[in-house]
């Protein structure tokens, strides 16, 4: 792809404060740069805003993505930002439509890696099938921030079968994970500094909108609740979900799929993956007279094979979520204080 | 033989526990020292399948737990220097000193890294010559020779802007003083099987001898902790006291040889305070005279009032297995993860925070209290 798109001549090998000056410099950016090459009806205006209509019920969702390291196994922040916005949006039920991109730039950040982000995010948005229609860039002295961060702004139109909704959720609904925990989380901890820790282990940023549309078209409405886990993982979202709707959740240590090399290296730099990010991962609550069958059909999906029901809603122990361990025992699973610390010894 | 799951087997935790069951006859308090131990106990539920019989105390082998409010409070007066990269293991970082964290150091602008190598931070003083960087050297026997063997990198490539601040703090003098404690409920140790990794056995018959007290060396998957029960539940019933070692796979009669000379190139042994202790005499390390250029305490001088804990904060009891962390009053209310009050609500060691997070027992407590 960086054959057929190269690196349009700018001048100018960093960006520099004069890329957020609002003058020709930014207007180089922008005519040769980003508009060229995410070009569409809407954002060829290159009015202030866009102008468009849609149908009946409609989502919207914000993201702002800080991410360290900018690049890493399996994709970069450009990517990260639109799958995660997309992603947000089909939790809501929703197939993103429009997104806005902010970008906070440092000065100095490389053109060529500002270039290589542009480009993952045009493929992200030709794989999710999303327009970025609006957007904004600034750029911030050196030191103050930290290369790029990027907010994306989504909006798209609700599924007509979806009523997912924290109070559809009942006691003996299944709880089905689509994939295995903890990838994104690891790799971003095995690049970061300080950590010489080689490992094969890739992001699972990934779009989730068309496979969550066709469950959708599929089950509708037996579908209680979408999440996906990323910040927090898998323990934050299901004690939000036990707290939110007032009732226990029950799961199985042993059903909840974690590759080896995955859990090898939680192991080892003393993490649960229960509670380490995930980006193309969800978590639904649904009816459990479809949950085999919806089971059945996540697992065909190319991301789906280690897909499975992880527990279940119970009416007890209300507002906990409680694991039944590998070896029988029982134990309560909270949510974190704060960031997870890697444990002395 | 992959030396983990084997010892995570729901088969094998099935037949030990039913063996402990039908050996157990009497009451028993055993201790389990480590804190990785009580991690293991709590994470995998297993404190709900041992017979009611059985009460297992956490003892005071969490590092973070152990370490002193005024040490704390060096570490992040430290932090505060414009000149100073602290770098701590990660555990450290949110436990709370008597004016605030590192973590809360580092967001008022203290340069403070989190590391999982001391050598790492060694690399971090080569590559900023002109900055001083200070490793927050905590933890047992276990973490001693790796934070000796920066001092030794350090040394040898002539790194002179390099420094530990040491809290080093020594199992077996912890737990003669338990056992030598006039209220000690304890019949039994599990004594914390990566410590003898470095240090051997040859500690522990003493003090099986002068408190006639059963002590088993113990791993820390679920196999490893219910076989060290059953050894020390087999003791109990027979009314024997011996020094036994559970955890062969690992641990060597005599220790690492290797890392024991390191330590004692590096440490000598001195008295150390124990939060929410005391002073226990011999029971800590501190870098040797030749190194004092490598000691933290001596190269800076750092003049800060005496900190003192929180009177309220009953976390010595805890350690010393007087009470269980949830009978304190202020567990779950005054004292949280997010808001702890003292250190063994901090780490997810600490048997504080392991019954919040983990354990079946808390739960309709808790709840009590949301």
């Amino acid at each position: 792809m960086l054959l057929t798109c190269p690196l349009p001549k700018l001048d100018f090998d960093t960006i520099n404060l004069g890329h957020g000056s609002g003058g020709t410099l930014t207007s180089q950016l922008l005519d040769t740069g980003i508009f060229k090459l995410l070009e569409n009806d809407l954002l060829n205006k290159k009015h202030d805003g866009a102008i468009f209509n849609m149908n009946g019920k409609t989502a919207m969702s914000t993201d702002t993505y800080v991410v360290s390291p900018i690049f890493f196994e399996g994709g970069n922040i450009g990517d990260l930002a639109i799958n995660g916005t997309v992603n947000d949006l089909a939790m809501c039920g929703a197939a993103a439509k429009y997104l806005s991109l902010g970008f906070v730039l440092e000065e100095g950040l490389k053109m060529t890696e500002f270039w290589e982000i542009l480009l993952s995010i045009k493929a992200a948005c030709e794989a999710a099938g999303v327009q970025i229609v609006t957007g904004d860039t600034k750029v911030v002295e050196r030191g103050k921030g930290d290369k790029i961060f990027i907010n994306t702004t989504g909006i798209g139109e609700v599924h007509p079968k979806s009523s997912i909704d924290i109070d559809n959720i009942r006691a003996g609904d299944k709880i089905i994970l689509s994939g295995p925990l903890a990838r994104h989380g690891i790799t971003i901890m095995s690049h970061r500094q300080g950590l010489q820790f080689e490992t094969t282990i890739s992001s699972d940023t990934r779009p989730l909108n068309k496979i969550i549309k066709e469950l959708l078209d599929e089950f509708g409405e037996h579908i209680h609740l979408l999440r996906d886990p990323t910040r927090g993982g898998l323990a934050t979202v299901l004690n939000e979900i036990a707290r939110d709707a007032k009732l226990g959740v029950d799961i199985s240590q042993n059903k909840i799929p974690v590759e080896e090399e995955v859990y090898g290296a939680c192991e080892m730099l003393g993490l649960d993956p229960l509670y380490v990010a995930n980006e193309g991962l969800f978590v639904a609550v649904v009816d459990a007279a479809v949950a085999d069958k919806f089971l059945l059909q996540l697992k065909q999906w190319e991301h789906g094979e280690m897909a499975s029901i992880i527990g279940e809603v119970t009416n007890e122990h209300l507002k906990q979520v409680l694991m039944k361990s590998n070896i029988g025992g029982r134990r309560v699973v909270n949510m974190l204080a704060g960031e997870q610390l890697p444990r002395i010894c | 033989m992959k030396y983990v799951s084997e010892f995570r087997s729901p088969e094998i935790v099935d037949a030990l526990l039913k063996e402990i069951t039908q050996t157990v006859k009497g009451n028993w308090n055993i201790m389990e020292v480590c804190g990785g131990q009580t991690h293991s106990l709590v994470k995998n539920g297993l404190l709900n399948m041992l017979p009611p019989n059985i009460q297992m105390i956490h003892g005071p082998g969490c590092p973070v737990c152990v370490t002193p409010v005024s040490l704390i409070d060096k570490a992040v007066h430290l932090a505060m220097e414009k000149n100073v990269i602290l770098c701590s293991f990660g555990d450290m970082i949110r436990v709370p000193g008597s004016g605030m964290s590192l973590l809360e150091a580092k967001s008022k602008g203290g340069d403070v890294r989190i590391l999982y190598s001391p050598l790492e931070a060694v690399k971090i003083a080569k590559e900023n010559p002109d900055r001083e960087v200070v490793f927050f050297a905590v933890g047992f026997e276990t973490t001693a020779p790796a934070n000796a063997l920066s001092v030794v990198h350090a040394h040898r490539e002539g790194v002179k802007n390099y420094s530990i601040l040491t809290s080093h703090v020594l199992v077996p003098p912890a737990m003669e003083a338990i056992m030598s404690d006039e209220d000690c409920r304890v019949d039994a140790f599990l004594a914390a099987g990566h410590v003898c990794t470095i240090m051997g056995i040859s500690e522990y018959y003493p003090l099986v001898e002068k408190y006639k007290i059963p002590i088993v060396v113990t791993g820390f998957e679920p196999v490893d902790l219910l076989e060290g029960i059953l050894m020390t539940v087999k003791q109990l019933e027979k009314g024997e006291h011996m020094l036994e070692n559970q955890y062969t796979r690992v641990v060597e009669a005599e220790g690492n040889k290797n890392a024991i000379a390191t330590i004692d190139k590096i440490f000598e042994v001195t008295n150390r305070e124990w939060r929410g202790i005391g002073n226990i005499p011999f029971s800590g390390y501190a870098v040797k005279e030749d190194y004092s250029a490598y000691d933290a305490n001596k190269k800076f001088n750092i003049d800060i009032p005496e900190a003192h804990e929180d009177p309220t904060c009953l976390s010595g009891d805890v350690m010393k297995g007087k009470i269980k962390p949830h009978k304190c009053p202020n567990f779950g209310t005054k004292c949280t993860p997010t808001k702890p009050l003292g250190a063994p609500m901090v780490s997810s060691e600490g048997a504080c925070a392991a019954y919040y997070h983990f354990n079946m027992a808390t739960v309709e407590e808790t709840m009590k209290y949301e």
